[in-house]
């Protein structure tokens, strides 16, 4: 499912009304005028935090106001959003949601306290981080379609691992099996680092992972790549296949990162912070920095906040069959 | 040979790097400034005064500063972020020493020994003597990270969960050696750590287990929250209690010498040796390391003293064994970062977020690509632990000084201190309740002779063991014979299995009692 090039014309339609929006009122004008509170629902140092202090960064330069990001951790990162949906709407409490939070939570935590849809108002998109199909280095199959055919012929002795129940890694393996409709034993690690390791170790035989964490790996020769889950191949890793190339088209699945608003946020307070993401997108430091990460960043059409929202109804569409048989 | 002097020259010459500052007032004349010694010294003073103050751990301390590390170059913030991991463990200590309360899982053994060592009066000597071991464990661990951090990589590899599983079982029997009372007890409190342990999340299938429908309990009972409640805040109950006063005030009294004697340091050389060498093994592992390193060489010095029952009641040995053993640890845990690019805790995988944010993404080829950051960082490692050394010498002083100030001054701010610190790791007003609770708790369990050291090690190694154990079984479909049948964990099942024989032996069986049942008074 390519998200990039969907509903181009509607795209436009809302990039023209987000644009109406921000010369109007004499509101926005005013808005911000204190320090903005960003939460980020992972880490210090994850890929998701990397993304939002490198878009945020160039944000507050454009708003004139610092923002200061938030790590709060817990229950795959729906603790943060949970906290950030109950925030006052007033534009200066947002959080940079995720596939995980903001998507593959809906089916995986059947007793969520937030609705991405109903209790967020969409921002903007920031940037994609695409999935790699990751193998140990000495498995056999050579390319994809080896790979499916083994792993189809012994469903029985392979093993899959993953960076814990809800992870971008779990959620992505799940699609994948799937598709392919097998079932193979899939080991649950404490985070991709460990996970990593195993796969290193060779202690698994493959996992779906972000290409942020699988590049360098990649490239030393410690483990090896099958192919990458986007329409493009991804410059950072030019030999690896995309799926639709090595035969497996349906197999299509990006890690995106983008920033929501508490529901009921004035429309032209987010009109003036979509309008930073996109001014931030198009600078050329913020873009090599996040092109540096592997990471995909959205075209012109794919950054309003309406095709956030059509982009979060969509994933929810995706991941809910693939994650309900879990729980 | 001449590799290693050849990249150790290129490091000390990135941590001696001079930088010319120009200000304005000077009107164009430039000092040079060694910027990366003296973010060094920041690391490891933030990272004592860190370690120092209760409950705020090293992760949340990183993840704070991680930040402001943005605006410097790469290898100075590496440098800097290393110092407060490994100042940490310095600090980390001096809390477990002078008032019981361990402020990292690593230190929890340094409170069984060092604080009964400052109740006599002798809390110099205890820090002096942490402070020494960890340089020198600190340096050893160097060295290794320098000559053979490349091949020790394999080990940290070659370690699966079927390994791990063995290593947290011998890590159980090492917290029944723990107990200086009753062993029926201490089996009580490891599995009430075990349970404890078991509180949150099912790791396979994400179900919420014993968390009772409170969100802030679905990542489950944090270490700091329990440990906190358990030595501290029980701690401070009891001395409130009837006869805790005079007993704060005669170790108020008793204070003597600063510095360890001859006879001390004497005790201590070989007990700093092994536990150097256990912790620059343990260490390399990712996972519970470091910890189960602090752990297993206070036993092994137990094990090997001609009279145990010294331990518990104030034995430099159960000082000074560990505390090299956490620092070594802490040293070595950057191999597997360094060579391979994978980080084994979560500090590391903070370090990791730093160096992506700088546009390196550590991975196998970092020591070719990136030579000056990998061997600028181990080079700063040894200058950093001398400057810990030389800040915590003279601290001790100081230190033993506060002892002095009068209790009904001190207990309210190590509460206040401790509420903070446990608030900082998540931001969660929970956990402060929780350490509360928890201290209640800990004052039932002191006033009925249960030690709280064997179960925080239960709850450490519970879910350790419980998610190893549960991987090991999926990767081999159930088949139990794999703890047996991979030669790595076979050797350690057989050690555990052999310590489990000395204790259960009938001709053994008085000698066991001499070495574990010691009545308190």
């Amino acid at each position: 499912m390519n998200w990039y090039g969907r509903s181009l014309a509607s795209g436009c339609l809302a990039a023209l009304a987000g644009l109406a929006l921000l010369s109007a009122p004499a509101q926005a004008q005013s808005y911000p005028t204190r320090s903005i509170t960003m939460i980020v629902p992972f880490a210090a140092g994850g890929p998701t935090d990397v993304i939002s202090r490198i878009v945020t960064a160039h944000m507050a330069q454009t708003l004139g106001q610092t923002i200061i990001i938030e790590n709060v951790v817990g229950a795959g990162g729906t603790t943060a959003t949970t906290r950030a949906a109950r925030a006052a709407n007033d534009g200066y409490t947002l959080i940079t949601g995720h596939m995980g939070t903001h998507a593959a939570s809906v089916p995986l935590y059947p007793k969520l306290a937030y609705h991405p849809e109903k209790d967020f108002e969409p921002v903007g998109l920031l940037a994609g981080t695409p999935i790699l199909i990751l193998a140990r280095k000495d498995l056999a199959p050579k390319d994809l379609k080896e790979f499916i055919a083994y792993v189809k012929a012994n469903a029985e002795k392979v093993n899959a691992a993953h960076a814990g129940v809800g992870s971008v890694s779990h959620v992505s393996c799940q699609l994948l099996e799937s598709i392919l409709a097998v079932k193979p034993i899939s080991v649950p690690f404490n985070g991709t680092g460990p996970a990593m390791n195993a796969l290193v170790g060779g202690q698994v035989d493959y996992m779906c992972d972000q290409i942020v964490n699988a590049v360098p790996q990649i490239k030393g020769g410690t483990i090896k790549a099958y192919a990458v889950a986007t329409p493009q191949r991804n410059p950072s890793l030019p030999d690896v296949p995309t799926t639709t190339e090595a035969g497996l088209p349906a197999f299509q699945a990006q890690a995106w990162n983008a920033i929501f608003a508490p529901k009921g946020t004035p429309a032209d307070v987010v009109a003036k912070l979509n309008a930073a993401v996109v001014k931030a997108l198009d600078d050329e430091g913020v873009r090599k920095r996040l092109l540096d990460l592997g990471s995909v960043i959205p075209a012109a059409a794919d950054r309003t906040p309406a095709a956030l929202g059509t982009l979060v109804k969509s994933e929810i569409a995706k991941w809910t069959p693939v994650l309900k048989p879990v729980n | 040979m001449g590799d290693i002097f050849s990249n150790l020259g290129l490091g000390f010459g990135v941590v001696f790097q001079l930088v010319q500052w120009t200000p304005a007032f000077l009107g164009g004349a430039s000092i040079p400034i060694p910027v990366n010694i003296l973010l060094c010294l920041i690391g490891a003073l933030v990272g004592t005064l860190v370690g120092v103050l209760p409950g705020i751990g090293t992760i949340a301390t990183v993840a704070m500063l991680l930040p402001i590390t943005f605006g410097l170059p790469p290898v100075g913030a590496l440098i800097m972020l290393a110092g407060i991991y490994y100042g940490a463990q310095y600090g980390g200590s001096t809390t477990s020493i002078l008032v019981n309360i361990p402020g990292e899982a690593g230190s929890v053994v340094t409170a069984l020994d060092g604080f009964q060592m400052a109740k006599q009066g002798r809390a110099g000597p205890a820090l002096a003597i942490a402070a020494i071991g960890s340089f020198f464990a600190g340096c050893v661990a160097t060295v290794l990270i320098a000559v053979l951090g490349a091949p020790l990589t394999k080990l940290a590899l070659a370690f699966g969960p079927a390994e791990y599983f063995s290593l947290m079982v011998l890590g159980l029997i090492f917290a029944v050696v723990l107990a200086k009372g009753s062993v029926l007890k201490a089996i009580a409190m490891i599995v009430l750590g075990l349970l404890l342990s078991m509180v949150g999340s099912d790791i396979e299938t994400g179900a919420s287990r014993m968390a009772f429908n409170i969100p802030e309990l679905a990542d489950g009972l944090g270490f700091a929250t329990v440990a906190m409640g358990l030595f501290g805040f029980a701690e401070i109950i009891r001395n409130l209690d009837a006869g805790g006063e005079s007993d704060r005030e005669l170790v108020q009294q008793k204070v003597t010498g600063l510095m360890p004697t001859r006879k001390d340091m004497i005790d201590s050389t070989p007990a700093i040796l092994r536990g150097t060498v256990l912790g620059s093994i343990l260490g390399i592992l990712p996972g519970g390391g470091a910890v189960i390193a602090s752990f297993a060489a206070y036993t092994l010095e137990k094990k090997i003293s001609k009279n145990p029952q010294r331990f518990g009641r104030g034995a430099i040995e159960g000082v000074a064994a560990p505390e090299s053993a956490n620092n070594a640890a802490a040293q070595t845990s950057f191999i597997p970062l360094l060579t391979l690019g994978i980080p084994p805790n979560a500090v590391m995988a903070l370090m990791v977020g730093a160096m992506t944010i700088h546009g390196i993404v550590p991975g196998p080829q970092v020591m070719q690509k990136q030579p000056e950051l990998v061997w600028g960082m181990i080079a700063s490692m040894w200058v950093g632990n001398l400057m810990l050394l030389v800040i915590n010498l003279p601290l001790v002083g100081i230190w033993v000084r506060l002892l002095r100030v009068p209790y009904r001054l001190m207990f309210p701010s190590i509460v206040i201190f401790c509420a903070i610190g446990i608030y900082s790791v998540n931001n969660a007003p929970v956990d402060v309740i929780l350490a509360g609770a928890f201290g209640l708790v800990g004052y039932w369990l002191i006033k009925h002779d249960f030690e709280p050291a064997p179960l925080l090690l239960g709850m450490v190694l519970g879910p350790l063991m419980e998610e190893n154990l549960r991987r090991a079984l999926l990767i081999s479909r159930g088949d139990w014979s794999v703890f047996l049948t991979r030669p790595l964990s076979a050797v350690l099942m057989a050690i555990a299995a052999a310590l489990l024989v000395l204790a259960i032996l009938p001709s053994l069986r008085k000698k066991r009692d001499e070495v574990f049942v010691e009545s308190e008074n």
